[in-house]
């Protein structure tokens, strides 16, 4: 399969994870957002790297990407759970999961 | 240090002195152990500078100056040296802080003891600009005697001295970072030093003999020419850089504005004739006509306005923006009648500015006003105050067999032999200075007294003494001018060559 | 140099010691020391004045050099003085006539309080030594340190009572008018040291050990014409600051304001010939220059015929005489002009003389008259004070050009050269000496003659003045008789021209230069008796029309109307310059100083600073705290970035 179709795939996922993070206000949806954008990389990163195994002159060459993966998954994780505890101090603070209400800092 | 030639720490002694009398001034708690205490170490200073005066006189010792490595592998060093008109401007420095001292010995400072700290600091400061040779050094100096001024302007000024003292801060502080890149410009462009054996020290140097001999192709001489010439002129200043000028002398107290006046505007004029003209003579003689231009200028416009300006301080500082003008356009005709002139001007300028000063400031200390619409009849009550203030007057109006006479006429000769007509233009200025510095005396002193200036005192022995010593000194070297010409006959000589 | 001339440094030096006295010592001398001082100091000077005149008369002049002034490589400027025939004759006039000045002056101040007094003759000893000093200058700087200081004592003693702000106005218009005249001296002197590199005359050799053979011996070599004239006529520039003379003549009248005693001494006998003097010193710069000589005779001319006119019809005695010294200072300008520097001399000692009787003389009604000097409540003194009356009634004859007093001679020489060099001249000169004489017995009549129309008050006090008044008086009326005789023209007398042959030396260059220039035409001698009849009998007619018309002058109040009036608002000269120098001057000031110093420099400087404190106030704003714009700048950004990266 022609490496054209995952970059699509993942174009799409990461276009659709930028305009969620910018257009909708909901916590949640915006982490989901950034989840997907993460998800198109991992997309991308697996697909070359099953693409260039082959021609790859390294040995360890055709896995390094996938274990980056990996690692962007545990980091993803991580991010969940400090971002979902962010959300729920929010929301016991505002009663709203709305980003814009997060604007007091100004002043 | 060679025992013999014990009389090359002068230049040491006339910085250090200052500087570390202004740093134990900060320790002392009451007020009048801080007022003798600075009063003592500027008198110390002023003897100091007369004892170089004297020595200097031996020829065998005319080359004061001394070396010391500071920082070697850039090629900076602690280099001071005393030529004539260094002796002459730290000889004014150091007669005028005493006089400064003694005339507002009465006045009343919160944080007296950081007030005369940061004042002789600036003391200290000027020292070093005037006998750095050494442009790191004279770079260091140069802002060592601006902070403190900010300091003193901005706790102790008046009613709107934020905004005189930020005007005055970001005026000079352009103009030194201009100068800094300018520095750092022509020392990358100046020779290795070597020590005797031939090792390389440093890939270029600081010092002023390297800088002089700096090679610069024309188009960058013309570039360095303005960004050192901005910094000066700012300094003097020049038309149109002066706007900093009135406010700050009018927002400063007044000890601060008689050292900016008296002494630090001729930081601006020593830096041209010390750094400026020697470093880019091409450039000099190409951009003269717009210099001048621009000096004469100022000189015609400051005394216009000084006609219309009803505040003392207003009007002695666009009077002194005019005198300076003229200084800045004489340097730049490089003529040595002018030259000349201009050396001895310089001291009597500051004597002149700050006797000037010195009555304003008793003026306003005793009615609380300096306007001149609200002033009339001031000689009734106090006669001597009216004497002294006239013979200062017509000091600062070039009367002969005052300072100012010569010196004046050697600038105008000169600026004629350049040019006649901007030596026309800038001779209307005497008629101009003649009809505002009238119409002061005549507003203020002369007429009826009104009820404001019928409670004024006959001035008290102190401010006798400092406006005294003013009086004899215009005239001492109003009818004598000779030991200030062959004071300064070097440095002008050595200039002058350059430019034949 | 050992000379017995190695003392003249004590001429003016002992004024300077009087005025340092009487100047420091104002609190504790009572009137009679200072008054005494004052005046002995002056005397002392006289005697050794008299001293170096018979040396100078004997032939030995020099010049004594005391100490270097300037001295550098590129301007040498010694304190020299210089004594020759010129300078000796002048050292007479300032302190013999300085000298009856302060005897009259010790009577007339009496009134004020002691320390005033002392101030007075500080004043007047200042003045006397800056005279001195201008005279005795052996170059141009040092005439310039004496020039600038008469013109201070006057500035001083203009302003002697400076409660009255009107008199503080006439001495700053005193000061700055001659500052303007400075501007042209000094140019003048900046354009020597261009050319010639020295400020030294050069005359008659120079100091001992100097190698500087000074402007008027090397001058022609180095100087072009265009050079002489345009020095010449920036000299004259100076003159004419000091010596009133159109367009700078406004202030003299004016500075009546002062002291009568200062009026006599500085503002007609001495001060205001220092323009003369300066210009008979520099005489062979000034014949070198025909163009600047005729711009001199006609501007000398103007002033004299446009003074005399203004005096017809002033009414303050002293403005009288002001303009009428005016006048007498344009006639000398015009012998100047015509190349009589001798008549111009003659003229000025002559002037001296009889200007000072009458300023003293109008001193003494004055104070008898408790202090009114308007001429129209005057009339009659005649009967109360007759030495005045008598000594007044002399001068006024003298100035009129009577024989055989004094300003007839110096008079005549001055038209007989006016008529050899241009008979308009002389034309326009004697229709001035006619006026004079008229408004000078219209003067005469007014004061003297007639009925006293002052208040009973004033008639009550009517007195003679005091002998420290009379005395000078009697002295300067016989000097003013019998003081031009020492210039009889050779057709009365053979050699009687004394004066002439005395400052020969000084003029010799320019009488050479002008021999060789001009072949010599003497005018006949019927011409020049009959140039004399029609003065003598032009001025005695108007003397005779003058004493019928004001013997009997009544008080009017009708105001003046069309020539009359402007004569008597002095042809507007004030106004007009006003209108043209001192408003335009205060406007473009204003301008300077509201719009482009406030709004313009300083208002850029500050604009800087608005305009920093501006645009960061703009870019605030898009620190909105909204996360979701800030994620939108940055995708943003990421994708210009990456559009750049991509094609550009």
């Amino acid at each position: 399969m022609p490496i054209n179709y995952y970059i699509f795939l993942a174009l799409a996922l990461f276009s659709i994870g930028v305009v969620g993070v910018l257009t909708r206000r909901n916590a949640i949806i915006i982490f989901m957002c950034i989840e997907l954008m993460l998800n198109a990389a991992n997309l991308l990163l697996v697909a070359f790297s099953k693409t260039h195994e082959a021609t790859a002159s390294l040995a360890t060459s055709g896995s390094d990407a996938q274990i980056f993966v990996f690692f962007i998954m545990v980091v993803a994780a991580a991010e969940v759970t400090v971002g979902l505890a962010i959300i729920v101090m929010m929301y016991r603070n505002t009663h709203s999961i709305d980003v814009n209400f997060l604007n007091r800092l100004k002043n | 240090m060679d025992p013999q030639n014990i009389s090359i720490t002068f230049p040491h002694l006339l910085i250090f002195v200052p500087l570390l009398a202004g740093l134990v001034t900060f320790l002392f708690k009451k007020e009048a152990t801080v007022k003798y205490w600075s009063l003592f170490s500027c008198v110390i200073t002023l003897l100091i500078s007369l004892l170089s005066l004297y020595y200097s006189n031996n020829k065998a010792l005319s080359g004061l100056d001394f070396n010391y490595v500071w920082l070697p592998h850039i090629g900076a060093s602690f280099s001071v040296s005393l030529d004539g008109m260094a002796r002459l401007l730290t000889f004014l420095t150091a007669v005028s802080f005493p006089l400064i001292i003694t005339a507002t010995f009465k006045n009343q400072y919160k944080n007296s003891n950081i007030f005369y700290g940061l004042l002789l600091l600036t003391q200290a400061g000027l020292m070093g600009v005037f006998l750095a040779s050494d442009a790191l050094l004279f770079y260091f100096f140069w802002e060592l005697a601006i902070i403190p001024v900010y300091f003193l302007c901005s706790r102790w000024g008046g009613e709107k001295r934020m905004a005189a003292t930020f005007k005055f801060f970001i005026y000079t502080f352009t103009g030194s970072l201009l100068m800094l890149i300018g520095i750092i410009y022509v020392y990358l462009h100046t020779a290795a030093v070597h020590d005797r054996a031939g090792a390389l020290i440093s890939e270029h140097s600081f010092a002023i003999s390297y800088f002089y001999a700096a090679e610069l192709s024309a188009p960058q001489q013309n570039f360095l020419f303005w960004l050192f010439f901005i910094a000066f002129a700012i300094k003097m200043p020049v038309f149109p850089f002066h706007t900093w000028q009135p406010d700050t002398y009018e927002q400063s107290p007044t000890a601060v504005t008689m050292v900016l006046s008296g002494v630090m505007v001729k930081m601006g004029l020593f830096g041209v004739i010390r750094w400026l003209l020697p470093m880019f003579p091409q450039a000099v003689l190409k951009f003269d006509m717009i210099v001048i231009m621009l000096s004469v200028i100022g000189i015609l416009y400051a005394s216009l306005i000084a006609v219309r300006q009803d505040d003392l301080k207003r009007l002695v500082a666009y009077s002194s923006i005019a005198h300076i003008g003229l200084m800045c356009a004489t340097i730049f005709t490089t003529k040595q009648i002018g030259m000349e002139g201009v050396m001895i001007q310089m001291f009597n300028h500051g004597i002149n500015i700050i006797g000037l000063w010195i009555v304003i400031e008793l003026i306003e200390k005793q009615l609380g006003v300096r306007k001149i619409s609200e002033l009339s009849g001031v000689a009734h009550d106090a006669p001597i105050l009216t004497i002294m203030l006239v013979v200062i007057a017509f000091a600062n109006i070039a009367l002969p067999l005052t300072n100012s006479f010569v010196g004046e006429f050697m600038m105008f000769s000169g600026l004629f032999q350049f040019n006649v007509w901007f030596a026309v233009a800038a001779l209307i200025s005497i008629i101009l200075a003649a009809v505002y510095t009238l119409n002061m005396v005549q507003k203020v002193f002369y007429g009826q007294a009104n009820p404001l200036a019928a409670t004024i005192k006959e001035i008290s022995v102190n401010e006798q003494i400092a406006l005294g010593i003013i009086v004899v000194a215009i005239f001492v070297t109003g009818i004598y001018p000779q030991p200030l010409f062959d004071l300064t006959n070097d440095t002008v000589m050595q200039l002058i060559t350059k430019f034949k | 140099m050992s000379n017995t001339l190695q003392i003249v440094w004590l001429i003016p030096f002992l004024p300077l010691i009087g005025f340092l006295i009487n100047g420091l010592g104002r609190k504790q001398l009572s009137k009679t020391l200072s008054g005494f001082i004052g005046s002995s100091v002056i005397l002392a000077s006289f005697l050794i004045c008299v001293f170096v005149f018979f040396q100078v008369k004997n032939g030995n002049t020099a010049i004594v050099h005391y100490f270097d002034f300037i001295n550098t490589a590129s301007l040498k400027v010694g304190f020299d003085f210089q004594i020759d025939q010129l300078s000796s004759l002048f050292l007479l006039i300032i302190t013999g006539v300085g000298f009856l000045i302060h005897i009259y002056s010790t009577s007339y101040m009496h009134d004020e309080e002691s320390k005033d007094f002392a101030k007075f003759f500080a004043y007047l000893n200042l003045f006397v030594f800056s005279m001195l000093l201008l005279v005795m200058g052996g170059n141009y700087i040092i005439m310039f340190i004496g020039w600038e200081g008469v013109g201070l004592c006057s500035y001083l003693l203009i302003g002697f009572w400076f409660k009255d702000n009107s008199n503080n106005d006439a001495a700053k218009k005193a000061f700055v008018m001659n500052r303007i005249g400075d501007f042209g001296f000094l140019l003048a002197v900046f354009w020597l040291i261009a050319k010639l590199g020295t400020v030294n005359y050069g005359l008659h050799g120079v100091a001992s050990g100097s190698e500087d053979i000074g402007v008027l011996t090397i001058l022609y070599s180095k100087l072009s014409t265009f050079d002489i004239t345009g020095i010449t006529l920036l000299l004259f520039v100076g003159a004419t600051g000091k010596s009133a003379q159109i367009p700078l003549y406004t202030w003299l009248p004016d500075a009546m304001a002062g002291p009568t005693p200062v009026s006599a001494l500085i503002h007609a006998a001495t001060m205001v010939t220092a323009g003369i003097y300066m210009i008979a010193r520099s005489n062979i710069l000034f014949t070198m220059a025909p163009f600047t000589q005729c711009v001199i005779a006609v501007i000398g001319l103007a002033t004299a015929l446009v003074a005399a006119t203004i005096a017809l019809q002033q009414n303050d005695i002293k403005k009288v005489l002001a303009y009428s010294t005016v006048s007498q200072l344009g006639y000398m300008f015009l012998a100047l002009g015509v190349g009589a520097y001798t008549g111009a001399v003659f003229h000025v000692m002559t002037h001296a003389f009889f200007k000072a009787l009458l300023f003293l003389g109008a001193g003494s009604v004055i104070h008898a008259m408790g202090g009114e000097q308007d001429m129209r409540n005057m009339g009659g003194l005649k009967k109360h004070m007759s030495i005045t009356h008598i000594t007044f009634l002399l001068g006024c004859l003298t100035i009129a050009g009577m024989p055989p007093f004094a300003a007839f001679f110096s008079k005549d020489q001055i038209l007989a050269a006016a008529y050899e060099s241009n008979p308009v001249y002389w034309v326009v000169g004697v229709l001035t000496a006619f006026i004079t004489a008229f408004y000078m017995f219209r003067l005469y009549g007014m004061t003297f003659l007639g009925k006293f129309r002052g208040t009973h008050d004033q008639e009550h006090h009517l007195h003679e003045s005091p002998s420290a008044i009379t005395l000078p008086l009697i002295i300067l009326a016989i000097l003013s008789v019998i003081g031009g005789w020492i210039g009889i023209p050779e057709v009365f007398m053979h050699g009687g021209d004394r004066l002439e042959a005395f400052l020969e030396p000084v003029f010799a260059k320019s009488n050479a230069l002008v021999a060789s220039l001009h072949p010599t035409h003497e005018l006949s001698h019927s011409t020049e008796y009959a140039l004399m009849a029609v003065s003598v009998v032009g001025a005695l007619i108007a003397i005779v029309y003058a004493w019928n018309k004001f013997s009997k002058y009544q008080k009017s109040t009708a105001e003046e109307t069309g020539l009359g009036k402007i004569l008597a608002n002095k042809w507007y000269v004030d106004e007009f310059y006003n209108a043209i120098i001192v408003k335009p001057m205060q406007s473009i000031a204003g301008f300077l100083n509201n719009v482009v110093e406030k709004k313009g420099i300083d208002g850029f400087v500050n604009g800087v600073g608005k305009a920093v404190n501006y645009s960061s106030r703009q870019f605030r704003l898009l620190q909105t705290g909204q996360v979701s714009a800030y994620m939108l700048l940055m995708v943003v950004a990421t994708l210009i970035l990456f559009i750049i990266q991509l094609f550009l």
